[in-house]
């Protein structure tokens, strides 16, 4: 089952990805664990809003080399974005599956398709009506993070939640 | 001769031979300028070719260059510098003067002659000094419209008489022309020659479009496009400019490759992360599953017989090198060396595979028989993958990138690890796929 994106949920998803660029790109200190952009700061998100979803509760998971496993700190915040998306329930969402650059290409889609399906089966687990979600894969199309080490590499392993 | 009315193609190229009783041994058995192209003291063979004779001097001039520079690119020949010739335009129609070519010690000289009407039409004899004896001639014709061809028909001439071997230079490579910043970089088709001359854009990088494969006969590329949401595969037609999607299978289709015969696509179709390969032939809408289960099937390629498949599975973990039947079924693994192999391409005589290797933090791109015996690594680097055969099985293309903010690049290198190559493009390129001798 293939559902075509409306061309306006892919203008916003572009948007929102650029806006996560510019905020990964923030958190590059190789010691500094990414945890998504939950962490540069809370505070003028409209509850309910796309920028809530963002900066509160934090929009994406990453993965080890070569593993789609979700990581506890991964799962928790799945947790936090199921309960999130069952509260606001007029969203799609749209989850992007992504992987680092030191693989194949074809692999790379296959293994960011992988991830995507990963976080779509555990949301959906945490009662997320499944007719919400759809998937796709960028293998390593879409870097965030650009370099050439593996604090870097980590950060382009994710998957992204982004809701529409 | 009576060959000026025929209109002439790479296929049935016409015997040359000299007039008024010159036709010295016009058999290239009794020839001794010959390439040995293996060993450890392999030299390339020093070669002149001086400009070749037309009404328009600057044409042959230009031909000459192209036969010059494809030859050079080999890494089989070294043509000579022109300016250093005892001639600088050849003559055809004449026995050379041995003694003066072998008193500069060149032991091959290349003597063309080319003109444009209806066609382009060339006259190319290779001389073996030494011997004193013909090792070719032959007159070979293009349409007018693709006047570098002739240089490189020319090039596949020179290149069979003395390589040992079919030429691959009157071929294509369609690859993916990359540009802007990285994380958002617009991918499209392009299609070139050999060479890198004769670019043309195929997509108009809308969307991004990835892993172009030829069909066998050359008119058309399977790729896959990141269309309404995810990755399909497409067919597009080079002659006519129209394509269309293969279907809509699974969640996701992607990593086709034809089947020898032309008639079949092969490809990867995703659904709920599993990953498996799939066969379809063309025109209909029921493809056939060839591979199950939960991991990652994918780059299936087929034996040049169509008996077989190589493909890339993690079945076992990481993504290793398999071969199965073309109707899918019981899988072998063929590798075992340490770290993962991907991408694995069955060379145009079957005898090899090629395939990216990941190990130790960097990538190789390397060959081995089809039971996996004989696995050598060709080049290794912070990053390279995806290897194209050229149509004679010689020389492998493949993309190479740098890292961080930079991008890919094509590059070739032969199968005796010898003779590493960019390949020029406009901007960056990566998918690299050669197209087998065009018709």
């Amino acid at each position: 089952m293939h559902i075509a994106a409306p061309i306006s949920g892919v203008v916003r998803f572009f948007a929102l990805t650029l806006l996560v660029v510019a905020l990964a790109a923030c958190s590059r200190a190789p010691n500094t664990m990414p945890t998504g952009v939950g962490n540069v700061g809370a505070g003028a998100a409209t509850p309910g809003s796309q920028q809530e979803f963002l900066v509160t509760v934090g929009d994406r998971v990453f993965f080890d080399t070569d593993s789609s496993a979700l990581t506890t700190e991964a799962q928790a915040t799945l947790d936090k974005q199921a309960a999130w998306l069952n509260r606001y329930t007029n969203y799609r969402i749209m989850i992007e599956g992504h992987a680092d650059e030191r693989g194949t290409r074809e692999y790379n889609i296959a293994l960011g398709a992988r991830r995507a399906s990963v976080v779509v089966n555990y949301l959906a687990s945490r009662g997320v009506a499944a007719n919400r979600i759809q998937s796709q894969s960028f293998g390593k199309e879409r870097p965030v993070a650009i370099c050439n080490d593996i604090s870097c590499w980590s950060q382009n392993r994710r998957a992204v939640t982004v809701v529409q | 001769m009576e060959t000026k009315m025929t209109l002439l193609t790479r296929r049935d190229a016409l015997k040359l031979g000299l007039a008024g009783g010159a036709a010295l041994a016009a058999s290239p058995a009794l020839a001794q300028l010959q390439i040995v192209v293996e060993g450890a003291n392999f030299q390339p063979l020093p070669i002149a070719i001086p400009d070749f004779a037309s009404s328009d001097p600057t044409f042959g001039r230009e031909v000459a260059e192209i036969v010059r520079n494809n030859l050079r690119r080999s890494g089989l020949f070294l043509p000579l510098d022109p300016a250093s010739l005892p001639i600088r335009v050849g003559d055809v129609n004449a026995q050379p003067d041995f003694a003066s070519w072998r008193a500069v010690n060149v032991d091959g000289v290349v003597m063309g002659a080319v003109e444009r009407g209806a066609q382009i039409q060339a006259s190319v004899r290779v001389w073996d000094t030494a011997q004193a004896v013909q090792v070719v001639g032959k007159q070979l014709g293009t349409d007018a419209q693709s006047w570098r061809r002739i240089g490189h028909i020319v090039s596949d001439a020179i290149y069979e008489s003395l390589a040992g071997e079919t030429g691959y230079f009157d071929t294509r490579v369609i690859y993916v022309a990359e540009s802007g910043p990285k994380a958002n970089r617009v991918k499209r088709l392009a299609i070139m020659d050999q060479d890198g001359a004769n670019v043309q854009y195929l997509t108009n990088g809308n969307t991004l479009a990835l892993t172009p494969r030829f069909s066998p006969n050359n008119d058309l590329v399977a790729y896959m496009n990141f269309d309404s949401g995810n990755w399909q595969v497409y067919v597009l037609q080079l002659s006519t400019g129209q394509q269309q999607r293969l279907g809509s299978f699974g969640q996701m289709t992607f990593s086709p490759r034809f089947a020898p015969d032309g008639r079949r696509v092969v490809f990867s179709v995703e659904q709920g992360g599993a990953t498996n390969i799939y066969a379809l032939d063309i025109g209909s809408s029921q493809p056939v599953q060839l591979t199950s289960g939960a991991a990652i099937d994918t780059s299936p390629s087929y034996s040049p017989d169509g008996s077989r498949i190589v493909f890339e599975s993690d079945r076992g973990g990481s993504p290793q090198l398999y071969v199965m039947g073309a109707g899918g079924g019981q899988a072998q693994r063929i590798s075992y060396g340490q770290g993962s192999y991907s991408t694995p391409v069955w060379s145009p005589k079957g005898n090899l595979i090629a395939f990216t290797r990941q190990s130790g933090g960097q990538f190789s791109i390397g060959i081995m028989n089809p039971d996996g015996s004989g696995e050598r690594l060709l080049t290794t680097s912070f990053h390279a993958e995806g290897p194209t055969w050229a149509p004679n099985g010689r020389v492998i293309m493949y993309f190479q990138d740098p890292g961080g903010n930079d991008g890919p690049r094509l590059h070739s290198i032969d199968i005796w690890g010898r003779n590493p190559q960019t390949v020029p493009t406009e901007s960056f390129a990566s998918d690299p796929a050669w197209s087998a001798l065009r018709a």
